[in-house]
């Protein structure tokens, strides 16, 4: 089914020159009669909205998440780490929406002020292992020799450790610090990024446009960097939202064990283990939210991914 | 008097696209009668194949039938239920695709996909299925059939897998088969024997057949009856015999004109009613300076070829006990030479070597041996990866095969043709660059207001120009066309052709055409080299390699073009 109508040739035959107008294949007719202009992106995502309504509710998600991270301790109702003994372990009530834990904290306020935390380990993370892992798998693929062989090993060295023990081990060599759980978090999804990168270098390696940059005078390093990597960078972008949901979960999974961030600080996971102990004695609600906050957090990275991918790659689409 | 087998009635197919519902097929009516063999002829976008899906209903899940009736042999295709249709699809009409590699499962035994539609359609029963699968290889010609009943698909040549599918598309005796351009990509010699195979196995089972192509003169050799679609309509349908003398349409007409074929010149190709062309700049006549442009001695290109030898094998075995490592030579010490301002064509079928050899020319491969001496100095040492830095750089460029994927599509049309000038000409700043840019785009007819378009909102003649601008922009001496106009329909493919050969003689370049079509490259060149497994087999002059062919193999790739009747 390759030969679907080329909606592009509507637009483009209307502008060829007088000689070849003449000459040129004839558009399909557009019904109703489109006018000739660009799509942008904006109008391409609303069409992707409208097709698969789930991306739009991933992004909805994502907005809400990133208003908790970056306004949360000014919208959240209390103060998170002020305890009142008096209204301890309360259930979902009107003045306390998610309850109260142990202490009497209000849970909505910590789950809240908590996103900045756990978006903030995800974003660095991502970004540094997006830079790393891209780079150097893009040159592996594109170079291919020496560099593919030590890049490669790298990716499979870290591969054949479990990988959540794996960011265990970095955390409690390195120091039990929020920056070491970050570089933890970028190494073990370090192989993902160099393999998606090494692939798509790989595949362009000798396009018609390399080819042609080439003959232009370009040397391979600038080919890698204004030909190759511009041309992989919306797969990079797919697997970053893929790949944040998974970092929240290690962050929280981290926390969840008494590495990296400590108590009293709002953390999702730390949240998770402390209200662990209470479910058996039917306080149920200072687990689940934090939990369920988790559970949306890594859900919404994992739509808005699939969403971005249709976006960027139609063809793709499940 | 004859029965229809399969009767369109005005056929009208929408596609729900994000830009409205588009009509790509609008009333067309065809009709194929019992043991007749129709065409179906237009350029790319014309709706040929969707009106072949609808026939099959296999449009994709955008596409659906707005309007019209389809019937076959009495079923209306239109309505019935699917599973009725799953049991037509391949029992009573089938289809051979444009690519039979892709057609295939790469991982499945050829034998064994025969024998899996043959089960499908209880045509045969598991105990005598494999016979009649080697039966169904046989009839295709297929030599050996018992052996390649056992092979896989990548193991047979493009040919070979062809004929497979071809044996798949009749193993359960269909009454329609429908021919989706089923000889692009294959060469013209295999491209005539595909054909005949079809035409003969159709006509001795009474069988019809519908042809989908692009090519005016593959039409006129093999269909009785031929519809000409545009636009998603038909503009005319005619006796295959009547048509091409007395076509009566204007887009009949232009498509017919714009077909490569003898004895006509390129100005010929385009519609009567073009623009004349600029006034063909006087020729320069060779300067004193006789010494060739381009000497190419004794060029050899090697490629080890994989061997059964295992890597543990060689290493347990002693040095000396190690075969020697066989080696593939894919160009086996070819010479030519290129005067300044000639043309000369390259031309054989694929696998013969001549884009390996337009590769080391173009210093984008390293040869294995041999000498490449440009305007007196020798290119060919110098290693390819330092040569984008070498000042002979932009002496030679190159024009690509296919338009779409040689630009970046993440450069804008101006990007594109700037990159050269950006990286090797003594022309700086942005507005600078910008207004050589527009004075190359003039040159090649490109309008100013596409230079900020990216490839994906020009067309393909668009993408064409983009290109060939982006290879003059550094007013090289010798041009490397690599099938330029092997991606393009034939009414661009005369618009380009004809720009190509202005621009050669207002610029005062030399050309190495590449390409597999003898009528294109008559019409371009001075000079043609005809290559074969890596040698040249003749060399000449165009007319008198055309006219009078020396080797028995330029007169069996002559023989092999089908030509319209004029």
């Amino acid at each position: 089914m390759n030969q679907r109508p080329d909606l592009d040739s509507a637009h483009i035959a209307a502008t060829e020159p007088p000689t070849a107008a003449a000459a040129i294949a004839a558009p399909a007719v557009v019904v109703p009669a489109a006018p000739p202009k660009q799509t942008s992106v904006f109008a391409h995502a609303r069409y992707v909205i409208a097709e698969n309504p789930v991306t739009g509710i991933a992004f909805g998600l994502f907005v809400l998440i990133a208003l908790c991270a970056i306004f949360g301790p000014w919208i959240a109702p209390y103060d998170p780490l002020a305890s009142d003994t008096l209204a301890a372990l309360q259930g979902p009530s009107a003045k306390h929406w998610f309850g109260t834990d142990q202490l009497g904290r209000d849970i909505l306020s910590r789950v809240m002020v908590a996103a900045r935390l756990d978006m903030a380990i995800a974003v660095f993370s991502v970004a540094l292992v997006f830079a790393l892992g891209g780079l150097s798998g893009t040159a592996a693929g594109f170079f291919g020799g020496w560099t593919d062989r030590i890049v490669g090993r790298i990716a499979d060295t870290i591969m054949a450790f479990p990988l959540f023990v794996l960011a265990m081990g970095i955390v409690a060599a390195l120091g039990n610090t929020v920056t070491n759980i970050v570089i933890a978090t970028a190494i073990i999804n370090y192989p993902l990024y160099a393999r998606v990168a090494r692939a798509e270098a790989n595949v362009r390696r000798d396009a018609g446009f390399v080819q042609a940059a080439r003959l232009s005078g370009n040397g391979e390093f600038r080919i890698l960097l204004t030909q190759i990597l511009p041309n992989i960078m919306p797969i990079m972008v797919v697997q970053m939202s893929l790949t944040m949901g998974y970092a929240i979960l290690n962050a929280a999974g981290l926390s969840f064990i008494g590495l990296g961030v400590r108590p009293p600080t709002p953390e999702w996971g730390i949240m998770v283990a402390e209200g662990a102990g209470f479910i058996v004695s039917g306080e149920w609600w200072i687990a689940f939210f934090p939990g369920a906050a988790l559970m949306l957090a890594v859900f919404c990275f994992n739509l808005l991914g699939d969403g971005l991918r249709d976006i960027v790659d139609p063809q793709r689409r499940t | 008097m004859t029965t229809t087998l399969l009767d369109v009635q005005d056929l009208t197919v929408e596609f729900m696209t994000r830009r409205g519902i588009v009509k790509a097929v609008q009333h067309v009516n065809v009709t194929v009668a019992k043991g007749e063999t129709v065409g179906i002829v237009g350029e790319s976008g014309s709706g040929k194949s969707v009106t072949s899906y609808a026939v099959m209903r296999i449009l994709d899940r955008a596409g659906k039938i707005a309007d019209g009736m389809i019937t076959f042999s009495g079923l209306d295709v239109r309505d019935a239920p699917e599973k009725e249709m799953r049991d037509l699809r391949g029992r009573e009409m089938s289809m051979i695709f444009q690519s039979p590699r892709t057609a295939l499962n790469p991982i499945r035994k050829v034998g064994r996909q025969i024998e899996d539609v043959l089960l499908q359609h209880v045509q045969a029963q598991p105990s005598d299925a494999k016979e009649k699968a080697i039966e169904a290889l046989k009839r295709v010609r297929i030599a050996r059939p018992e052996e390649r009943y056992h092979a896989y698909p990548f193991e047979l040549s493009g040919g070979m897998c062809q004929r497979v599918v071809i044996a798949l598309a009749l193993a359960c005796q269909p009454q329609l088969l429908i021919a989706d351009e089923p000889t692009t990509g294959l060469d013209v010699t295999t491209q005539k024997a595909v054909m005949d195979l079809v035409v003969e196995l159709t006509r001795e089972r009474g069988m019809s057949t519908i042809l989908i192509t692009h090519d005016l003169g593959l039409a006129a050799a093999y269909c009785d009856k031929v519809v000409v679609m545009e636009k998603g309509r038909v503009v005319e349908t005619a006796a295959a015999a009547t048509i091409f003398r007395d076509p009566q349409h204007g887009y009949t007409r232009k498509l017919m004109r714009a077909t490569p074929r003898l004895g006509v010149t390129l100005r010929e190709l385009l519609p009567e009613d073009a623009p004349a062309p600029l006034a063909p700049a006087p020729m320069q006549e060779e300067s004193a300076d006789k010494t060739p442009l381009l000497v190419v001695s004794n060029l050899v290109k090697e490629y080890p070829r994989q061997d059964a030898t295992s890597t543990l094998a060689t290493f347990f075995r002693k040095k000396d006990q190690l075969p020697q490592a066989e080696t593939f030579k894919a160009v086996d010490g070819i010479s030519f030479e290129i005067k300044r301002g000639e043309s000369v064509g390259l031309v054989g079928e694929s696998g013969c070597g001549k884009s390996t050899t337009s590769m080391m020319v173009m210093r984008l491969l390293d040869p294995t041996s041999g000498i490449v001496t440009f305007d007196g100095e020798d290119i060919g040492s110098i290693p390819a990866r330092e040569f984008a830095k070498s000042p002979m750089r932009k002496r030679i460029q190159m024009v690509f095969q296919d338009p779409t994927e040689s630009l970046n599509p993440r450069f804008t049309a101006v990007r594109a043709i700037a990159d050269p000038i950006l990286r090797m000409s003594d022309i700086k700043g942005w507005a600078a660059v910008r207004a050589r840019c527009e004075e190359l785009a003039t040159q090649v007819g490109l309008p100013l207001e596409l230079l900020d378009r990216f490839p994906h909102q020009l067309s393909g003649g668009q993408k064409a120009r983009v290109g060939i601008a982006r290879a003059i922009a550094l007013s090289p001496e010798l041009v490397i066309l690599d099938e330029p106009t092997a991606a393009l329909d034939v009414s661009v493919q005369a618009v380009v052709l004809n720009l190509l050969e202005d621009l050669k003689h207002s610029l005062g370049m030399s050309y190495l055409f590449v390409s597999h079509d003898l009528n294109v490259v008559r019409l371009l060149c001075d000079r043609v080299i005809v290559m074969r497994s890596g040698k040249i087999v003749e060399e000449g002059s165009a007319e008198g390699v055309m006219d009078s062919p020396k080797s028995d193999y330029t007169k069996e790739l002559l023989a092999a073009i089908p030509h319209p009747p004029l």
